[in-house]
């Protein structure tokens, strides 16, 4: 700038080349943003296309979710119920959350509450290394030494079942539970601590008749979210739940859950036959039941930190 | 004057044996983990060596190394990567920058949570129908990595977007202020911020890749082969197949072999994510503003 | 309000039956008068009265808050600002300071050699003269000349509100609009940088919205004095102090009755 005057230039309205890179980068950026929904939608289409000709073929809605024999090879008469299986996911789901839920919110809770400083960034990180364990150690964990555990300690002939999958499921999905109940006790503000703490509660009594009923919806959240996963482990369950289609009646009865059913048996159907079509069908049944699962938990927390 | 009344005495006795038992809740969930991990360390230590880490399975896998299934998870990660870290980038870019605050927006977001949440093995039969069925690519390196990309896209996405919104909005608006274009304003200042984010991001992705096995099982990845694969249409091994394979599919298999495999595998996974923890943990210390 | 224009002045900006909405909420009611060319141009009045919302139709940064809309016509050199294809060539020639200050994490001559780079200018010779030339005019080279590389964003308050000030003047902008810069800046520095805006007039037009009326009237030629959302006066600046007014609560206001 010199001592002129700045001269007043109409010509600053010009489309260069700054301006059609903005936009292209606009363009490209929105495509990278509706790749998710492109993404989702995509894998229902695709399963559901493999799977189409089961459901408006051999697919009747009472034989398969009413009836538990899943025998698709039986060359004489095949059967497509998926009882038994649901029955088994559900077994260890259910197992795993006995087992899970009270642990990671007892971990939650201290973490969030009573831990500070280093000892809290030191529990927080290993936390965060074991939700990282892949499924396949997990499963190879259940077959390798669950098992014999299993079988010395309550004299049974079989380690592979009910317990050994639920135990390790909720292994699994304990460490992700407790850091997203940690996060909901986190966000309960702290002039809500102060205040009962004002009136002489302990620290305990600040935690249940303050902070847990405030967090709620994210501890809600952090159990639909371990429910989720554990409806959609596959290799942990494939290779702890043994190899029995039945419905169980006890924790040391042999299992098959939906997704290790498919792991099991989907290199060994012919692409296009009704075995395969069926496979694929429980695919969409399952991607329909975690899409629900993730929906409900994210209204739910979601509803929390607007709130 | 001041004494602790009985009540006081009571309440304080609660507090520590609560304060205790939560502490031993906390130690349990962790206690077990430990102890599995040293028995893989301590069964699994001794198989490692450096044959077993650049050669090749023989005898039918019970002897010799897991080179292959080594080689074939870099390959897969690396080509997994590629796919989706511009894509996830490209995502995180748009929810942090332009994405309005609609329903629209909100419909993106939930796709993100779905497609994390979304079972691995139907990850994998949509890796079949799409890849390996309808874009003709068959079981190959290519079909696995898609699908494994498509699976861990959020994981990028979700970091890189944390770390964009951490740069404060005045930066942005200075810069808009003074004419700068929004992509002007994001490669100048917003990106070169967010840059160590975008690493922690792909640090993880490199973890959960390396540990997956239902996705990659029907789409591109073998139980044995004996060649190495020479390009992405080619199958592979991997090591988290591996796994599955030499603890429940090989008979005669030393008891030894798989808890080598899966310490190798285990350790690949907590070294990544070590090294992501580190990162943010750098982060931190490191304060531009 | 009748607009006056007068005839042989050139008008840097031209403001015609402005009023500007966050959605329902009115911020500024049909305000009509022009800022000439090579004039300091105050605006005072309280809080809220809509003068920052002006500034931001200026330079078209309402297009960032999906909540504020306008009507009416602002002409910058003759173009209608709603009507301009490149917005971004707009806000180049357009700068401003704002009273929060902004260092952004760059070295603090890549600051100052952001928007010249930003226009296209590349010679490292031009870009050194540039920056040195606006942190002397912002008073801030000073402190800082013998650390140029150092981090913009970790300069105490009051520099990075300098900072902000030669940022501004890097755009070499016809029109410099500043809003209440002296918050953020000590007394000394304030009348440094009123200094230079006393020279800068000569070059450039300039807008001052400022809360310190006593600043309004060293600096400003005209000023227009905004209530709650409406302009109740423009007038050459020794009028609204001694002169005739259109409105009382314009003197009551320039006298320290209320604010």
């Amino acid at each position: 700038m010199t001592k002129e005057k700045v001269p007043a230039r109409q010509d600053f309205d010009q489309l260069n080349r700054d301006w059609f890179i903005d936009k292209a980068v606009q363009v490209l950026v929105f495509l990278g943003g509706i790749s998710a929904i492109v993404f989702i939608i995509g894998i229902f289409v695709f399963i559901s296309r493999e799977g189409l000709g089961f459901i408006f073929g051999d697919f009747s809605f009472t034989e398969f979710f009413g009836s538990p024999n899943w025998r698709p090879t039986s060359e004489s008469n095949p059967t497509y119920g998926i009882l038994a299986l649901v029955a088994g996911t559900a077994s260890v789901t259910g197992l795993a959350m006995l087992v899970a839920i009270p642990f990671s919110l007892g971990a939650a809770i201290y973490i969030a509450e009573f831990a500070s400083g280093k000892k809290r960034e030191f529990l927080k990180v290993t936390v965060e290394l074991l939700a990282a364990i892949p499924s396949v150690v997990w499963g190879f964990i259940g077959l390798a030494i669950m098992n014999p555990i299993i079988i010395q300690t309550f004299n049974v002939p079989v380690g592979l079942n009910v317990l050994n999958a639920g135990v390790i499921l909720g292994l699994m999905a304990a460490p992700i539970m407790t850091s997203i109940a940690e996060d909901a006790l986190k966000a309960v503000p702290d002039r809500y601590r102060e205040a009962a703490e004002a009136m002489g509660a302990t620290r305990w009594q600040v935690i249940y008749k303050v902070v847990l009923p405030a967090a709620k919806n994210g501890l809600l959240g952090a159990v639909l979210l371990g429910v989720g996963r554990g409806f959609g482990e596959t290799m942990a369950v494939l290779m702890a739940t043994g190899h029995s289609i039945n419905i169980p009646t006890s924790v040391f009865d042999s299992v098959r859950a939906l997704t290790a059913t498919i792991a099991a048996e989907l290199g060994e159907t012919a692409v296009g036959s009704p075995h395969y079509e069926a496979l694929f069908t429980i695919g969409i049944f399952l991607f329909v039941i975690t899409f629900i699962i993730n929906l409900s938990a994210d209204l739910i927390v979601r509803g929390v930190r607007k709130g | 004057m001041f004494e602790a009344s009985s009540l006081n005495r009571k309440n304080l006795r609660n507090e520590r044996l609560v304060k205790a038992s939560l502490g031993l809740m906390t130690g349990l969930l962790i206690l077990p983990v430990v102890l599995i991990l040293s028995t893989l360390l301590y069964k699994g230590g001794p198989v490692i060596s450096f044959e077993f880490l650049f050669a090749s399975p023989t005898n039918g896998m019970t002897t010799g190394g897991i080179f292959p299934a080594l080689l074939g998870t870099i390959l897969l990660v690396l080509v997994a990567l590629i796919a989706s870290v511009p894509l996830g980038v490209a995502a995180a870019i748009y929810l942090s920058e332009y994405a309005p605050d609609n329903w629209f927006t909100r419909a993106i977001n939930l796709a993100i949570i779905n497609l994390a949440g979304v079972p691995s093995i139907v990850h994998a039969l949509f890796g079949v129908g799409a890849f390996v069925i309808f874009f003709k690519f068959g079981t190959s390196i290519l079909a696995a990595s898609l699908t494994l990309a498509i699976m861990t896209l959020p994981v990028v996405i979700v970091a890189t977007r944390e770390s964009l919104q951490a740069v404060p909005q005045a930066f942005r608006e200075a810069c808009w202020n003074m004419g700068a274009t929004r992509w002007q304003t994001i490669r100048r200042v917003v990106l070169p911020n967010a840059v160590t984010g975008i690493l922690t991001g792909v640090i993880l992705e490199v973890s959960r890749t390396s540990g997956e096995t239902a996705p990659i099982m029907f789409t591109g990845a073998a139980f044995f082969l004996p060649l190495l694969p020479q390009g992405v249409l080619d199958q592979t091994m991997a090591l988290s197949l591996h796994l599955f394979v030499v603890s429940t599919q090989v008979p005669d298999m030393p008891e030894e072999l798989p808890y080598g495999v899966a310490l190798v595998l285990i350790s690949i996974v907590l070294i990544m994510n070590s090294l992501s923890i580190a990162l943010r943990m750098y982060l931190r210390g490191r304060k531009k503003w | 309000m009748v607009a006056v224009v007068e005839p042989t002045a050139v008008n840097k900006l031209e403001v015609d039956r402005l009023t500007i909405r966050y959605g329902d909420h009115v911020a500024l009611e049909d305000v009509s008068f022009e800022v000439r060319e090579n004039e300091v141009f105050g605006i005072i009045g309280p809080a809220n009265s809509g003068k920052t919302s002006f500034l931001k139709t200026i330079n078209r940064m309402d297009m960032f808050d999906s909540n504020m809309s306008f009507e009416g016509a602002i002409r910058f050199n003759g173009v209608d600002v709603s009507r301009v294809r490149n917005v971004y060539g707009l806000r180049r020639r357009i700068g401003v300071v704002f009273p929060l200050p902004v260092g952004l994490p760059l070295s603090i001559y890549d600051n100052v050699a952001l928007a010249p780079r930003l226009a296209g200018q590349k010679n490292r010779a031009e870009l050194d003269i540039l920056v040195e030339r606006c942190l002397r005019r912002a008073a801030l080279w000073d402190e800082v000349k013998d650390r140029l590389h150092s981090l913009g964003s970790m300069l105490s308050g009051g520099q990075q509100q300098r900072l902000t000030i030669a940022r501004a003047l890097s755009q070499e902008p016809e029109l410099l609009m500043l809003d209440e810069f002296s918050i953020a800046v000590d007394p000394v520095t304030t009348m440094r940088i009123e200094d230079v805006l006393r020279e800068l007039k000569k070059e450039i037009t300039i807008i001052l919205v400022t809360n310190l009326v006593q600043q309004a009237r060293r600096l400003a030629d005209r000023t227009a004095f905004f209530l709650e959302g409406r302009c109740l006066d423009v007038a050459p600046t020794e009028e609204l102090f001694t002169g005739t007014v259109s409105d009382p609560r314009t003197r009551d206001y320039v006298e320290g009755r209320f604010g």
